[in-house]
């Protein structure tokens, strides 16, 4: 797997995901610099969480104009993989990858803590390596995290299985107390109609390993090597 | 030159957690009369154009790609011709 991380200004995961699939995985990644038109080479592109443009209007609206995201949008409609990572996920909102919008977290605070996340859709180039109710811990920090969506666009996320993940209490159940954010049914991730774009607030690339108190994160990558090498995923 | 002024405000109906809790915070000074807190932006863009309609042309267009996100958000301008 060749991963190419898209590095905007104000992009702060880039070297974490960059650890994570090079390092903990042994794969291939580089870095794109967000003036490059250029995606075509990889197998897979990561929208990394941040600050990109420091947030300045709403969090990824201004990234979504840098000239790469117009190479990343067409590489996405034609079914490469994309997966954005916190600050990424908002920058697939924004670019209309992915449809909703963020809010600031319900409880206006930045949330910097562990979450458990129920995978409701493991059928995704992103989510192969799980079982369908799997809970995973991965790490969320952000405060523009409380995912919006209008009630006819929730219900079509909901019945077309494209939501991904959702905040879980420990035993899987997506209650009020486990929501860290405020997010519309305890929305964690979603994915669009084909499944080859992931949006998603908790950051996988921080649960590498046993050292970063959780090895979860490395079932995203497992699953998108999977995927790739014909393994799972995309039904 | 033209100066728009433009007000951009969550929709009716999405939830404003910074509007809230500066609406608690107007109860608890006794405020008590306050009924609803509602926080938006507003920016001023300074603009040439060849006529007040090219202006407001530009401007709503700023407003729809970039300024303000559809899906949350709607916005308002006024827009007035100014000395250079």
């Amino acid at each position: 797997m060749k991963v190419g991380i898209v590095v905007f200004p104000g992009s702060n995961c880039d070297l974490d995901v960059k650890y994570a699939v090079q390092d903990v995985m042994g794969h291939e990644a580089e870095y794109i610099w967000h003036r490059n038109k250029d995606v075509g080479k990889y197998d897979c592109i990561v929208l990394p969480g941040g600050f990109s443009y420091g947030d300045y209007l709403r969090g990824g609206a201004i990234a979504r104009f840098s000239p790469v995201m117009e190479a990343v949008s067409e590489y996405a409609l034609g079914g490469g993989l994309v997966l954005g990572i916190c600050n990424g996920f908002q920058i697939l909102l924004e670019a209309g990858l992915l449809p909703g919008a963020m809010r600031k977290n319900d409880n206006l605070q930045f949330r910097c803590q562990n979450t458990h996340l129920r995978v409701v859709n493991s059928k995704t180039p992103f989510t192969n390596a799980c079982r369908k109710g799997e809970i995973l811990q991965i790490p969320i920090a952000h405060s523009d995290g409380n995912y919006y969506a209008d009630a006819e666009t929730l219900k079509e996320l909901e019945d077309s299985g494209r939501v991904v993940f959702r905040y879980c209490n420990p035993s899987g159940e997506p209650t009020p107390e486990s929501n860290p954010n405020g997010s519309v049914n305890n929305i964690a991730g979603i994915c669009n109609h084909g499944g080859n774009v992931l949006g998603m607030m908790p950051h996988p690339e921080r649960c590498m390993e046993e050292i970063m108190s959780g090895t979860d994160g490395v079932k995203i990558f497992i699953s998108m090597i999977n995927f790739l090498e014909g393994g799972g995923g995309l039904e | 030159m033209y100066k728009a002024e433009i007000y951009i405000t969550l929709k009716e109906g999405v939830l404003d957690p910074q509007g809230s809790a500066v609406e608690k915070a107007l109860h608890s000074m006794n405020f008590r009369g306050v009924q609803e807190v509602r926080i938006g932006k507003f920016m001023q863009v300074v603009l040439s154009a060849d006529s007040l309609e090219a202006a407001n042309q530009q401007v709503k267009e700023m407003c729809d790609s970039l300024l303000a996100n559809p899906v949350i958000e709607e916005y308002t301008f006024n827009l007035q011709e100014v000395e250079k």
